[in-house]
């Protein structure tokens, strides 16, 4: 029997990478990259600009390469390597430049931050560009708070509000944290907690098809807590879970939305009221 | 929302039986309830994070370090218990465990078997083979016995009757046992226990589970909370123990860590209640315990997983059932849709190298890959990622090497073009404007039904402009405003 063991692959075992510590944030640059993700170039693109917008106000000059398109993570996580390296190596090679990447979704900042490693793991020279862009990679609540230290007077009417974040957002990205301080201040917005608020919301990507059943009862419950909660609206820093939780309150018929973390800021510190 | 799945698949599928135990109100009360108190044990368990965490990391190391020597232990484990008296045997499948244990029943000519939890003997379905043989198989853990008596399975690794409330059990008491139906837990307890006490009398044979295996000493470690694990194990004459070969750890003081992590992540517990540590049979002078122990080592699949470096890691599992309390998944659709001995997100990890991952081809994707299972494992198994890893082995087309039993499964050209287009789509600039100038002009043409997607929600309509396209006219605009000024 233990003869079996012999030729497997000699030592082997993998142990699991030490915990990070707390990042170091660099002093605040004076340009940055956006890196839209796919999600809020199609479907949110106003919040795409609003991030552009935010950053410009603490004095930022934002650049938006025309090449960059998605991060490659729905392949990555279907199980199509290859397509997804390809994809990857694409934004790696066009996001090459130094610049601080800012990323408006907590996911596919992961995606640079975590998987790329994964995704280029038999590419030891990639993985130093990969370690570099990681290293350069802030989803967008993050950088605000962090890096540009932001100092907002709040402009708009009392409200109260309900915060969603992604899991990998929460997971990776600690946006969880970083977004509810944000939010903190913001004067006149109160944030109330919803019901199992950890909990996924069902999106999972390509998950939401494959099994819709499962997905379909995850993002009632979510929908339900978010309305429970008392909230007026709900904000979250990802696309791929306000596409999921708008569209499911949509064919619910209810009249609760979700919207952008970016244009919910904007329009708090711009005092511009948007429809 | 079923009527697009065939019959067929209703019971054949993951995707199938979930349809039936969403629609299941009470199975979802049940396990929702059941699961937010054990998520909420564990935390209170675990009051101080950086203490977890490096228990976490502890808990890791004893493992990858056990598993980095696995031969070595193992072999080490056996001259162990030999020489105390243990028989030890080797099982590279469940039939030949099965007929191992089988053997040593026929030995003895018993008929009756009185069996402590243990999760390898569901893999083995011992029960159901010693039926076939007219021999008696009663589990004794409450939970094991409860639906053993409803001809069920486990539906968790831990609380294998978790899917029950009171009053289900009580009903099925009244049926199968003849008693008045009560609402008290505890007499429905002591209803149990006075089945059970004349069994363990009875039996000619004790089956147990092992928690841990300790090589330097050969000593099998149990724990439990009812006393039905001690009973067994030392109360019939012959004691078969059954385990995994990746139990198996080097010495006591590994066992300490591990202990702490498993009952503090599994209930919530400082400790079991029961920690049996059983080091061999009766000796001369001793007045209780069994007259021969033997153990049986399964493989069953295991070494497959272990001659992978990646996958290897699913055999750091100490069988705790915190990732299943904490998958969001799991808490909508219980343990029995999985279909198999193990549910759960350690489930869809380790079946597959079991009963190879043709038999469970949609377990890799029944996961939102939301991380909570990762986040709290003991040892820190990357179960998110090992879920990536199996999606890419059931997509591999049949000119790959197979690294998975059953691996490429799922290959299907269609969709292995589809992603091929996704991936010109994304590498090639102006490709991919094209596709959003012609997503976002005719966005308004987005059918109504986009299958699956629209099952649950409206159809996503495309913004009038992208934000490409946004965004170049923004800063074009700010360069100019620039320049001026």
């Amino acid at each position: 029997m233990t003869e079996l063991f012999y030729d497997a692959a000699p030592n082997a075992t993998r142990v699991a990478p030490e915990r990070p510590g707390p990042r170091t944030y660099p002093a605040k640059p004076p340009e940055v990259t956006l890196f839209g993700t796919c999600v809020v170039d199609l479907f949110f693109p106003e919040a795409g600009l609003d991030a552009i917008r935010l950053l410009e106000r603490e004095g930022i000059r934002v650049h938006f390469p025309q090449e960059q398109s998605c991060c490659g993570q729905p392949a990555w996580t279907s199980g199509y390597v290859n397509e997804a390296r390809e994809v990857a190596r694409a934004q790696l090679n066009l996001l090459d430049n130094g610049l601080p990447v800012v990323v408006p979704s907590g996911s596919c900042a992961g995606m640079f931050r975590q998987h790329y490693r994964e995704v280029f793991a038999e590419e030891p020279d990639t993985l130093k560009r990969v370690d570099d862009l990681a290293e350069r990679t802030f989803e967008l609540t993050e950088f605000l708070l962090h890096v540009c230290k932001v100092d907002w007077q709040d402009l708009g009417q009392p409200t109260q509000i309900a915060l969603h974040t992604s899991c990998s957002a929460r997971r990776e990205m600690n946006t969880h944290l970083h977004a509810r301080e944000l939010l903190g201040k913001l004067a006149n917005v109160e944030r109330l907690d919803h019901d199992h608020e950890s909990e996924c919301c069902g999106f999972g990507g390509t998950f939401s098809v494959r099994m819709p059943e499962v997905s379909g009862a995850m993002v009632l419950d979510k929908t339900r807590s978010l309305r429970e909660s008392g909230a007026v609206e709900m904000v979250t820093a990802d696309g791929g879970c306000l596409l999921n939780i708008n569209g499911s309150l949509e064919k619910q018929k209810q009249t609760f939305r979700g919207r952008h973390l970016a244009s919910f800021l904007w329009a708090r510190v711009s005092g511009e009221v948007k429809s | 929302m079923s009527q697009r799945i065939p019959v067929k698949e209703l019971t054949d599928s993951f995707r199938g039986r979930a349809v039936g135990a969403l629609a299941d109100a009470q199975l979802r009360t049940n396990f929702r309830v059941a699961m937010d108190s054990l998520m909420k044990k564990r935390a209170d368990a675990f009051p101080d994070e950086e203490e977890r965490e490096g228990l976490r990391e502890l808990g890791n190391h004893i493992k990858a370090r056990a598993l980095s020597r696995l031969p070595d232990l193992l072999e080490q484990l056996e001259a162990k218990l030999t020489e105390n008296g243990v028989h030890v045997h080797w099982a590279e499948t469940t039939e030949e465990a099965n007929r191992i244990v089988h053997t040593i029943i026929e030995s003895k000519q018993g008929s009756q078997v009185v069996k402590g939890k243990s999760m390898v003997s569901e893999e083995m379905e011992m029960n159901d083979y010693l039926a076939e043989r007219d021999i008696e198989c009663l589990e004794s853990d409450m939970g094991e016995y409860i639906v053993q008596l409803d001809g069920e399975k486990p539906s968790h690794i831990i609380m294998p009757a978790i899917h029950k409330n009171r009053r289900q059990v009580s009903k099925l008491f009244h049926n199968k046992l003849g008693v008045d139906e009560t609402d008290d837990v505890n007499e429905l307890i002591q209803i149990g226990r006075r089945t059970l006490r004349k069994k363990f009398l009875e039996a000619d044979v004790g089956v147990s589970g092992v928690n841990f295996a300790i090589a330097e000493t050969g000593t099998l470690l149990l724990v439990e909370n009812e006393g039905n694990g001690r009973m067994s194990t030392t109360v019939p004459p012959v004691h078969v123990a059954v385990t995994g070969i990746e139990k198996v750890v080097a010495n006591l003081r590994d066992v300490a860590p591990l202990l702490s992590l498993l009952t503090r992540s599994a209930l919530g517990q400082p400790i079991t209640t029961y920690v049996n540590m059983i080091s061999g049979p009766r000796k001369a002078d001793e007045l209780d315990g069994p007259e021969e122990v033997h153990l049986v080592l399964l493989d069953n699949g295991r070494s497959g997983a272990f001659a992978d470096a990646q996958l290897r890691q699913t055999l750091n599992c100490i069988r705790c059932g915190a990732c299943m309390n904490h998958c969001p998944v799991y808490t909508r659709v219980g343990g029995h849709t999985y279909g198999e001995v193990y549910p759960g997100p350690i489930g869809k990890i380790v079946t597959p190298h079991m009963v190879g991952l043709d038999h469970v081809p949609d377990h890799p994707s029944a996961s939102s890959l939301c991380g909570a299972c990762g986040e709290v494992c003991p040892v820190k198994i990357p179960i998110p990622e090992l879920l990536q890893r199996l999606r890419q082995e059931n997509v591999k087309s049949p000119d790959e090497p197979a690294v998975v039993q059953g691996g490429g499964s799922k290959y299907s050209w269609k969709e292995r073009a589809l992603w091929r287009m996704w991936m010109a789509l994304n590498t090639r600039p102006t490709l991919y404007k094209c596709f959003l100038w012609a997503a976002t002009r005719l966005g308004k043409l987005t059918p109504k039904n986009l299958g699956p997607w629209t099952e649950n929600h409206t159809a996503p309509v495309p913004a009038r402009r992208s934000l490409h396209d946004l965004a170049k006219a923004h800063l074009n605009a700010e360069k100019t405003s620039g320049d001026r000024s």
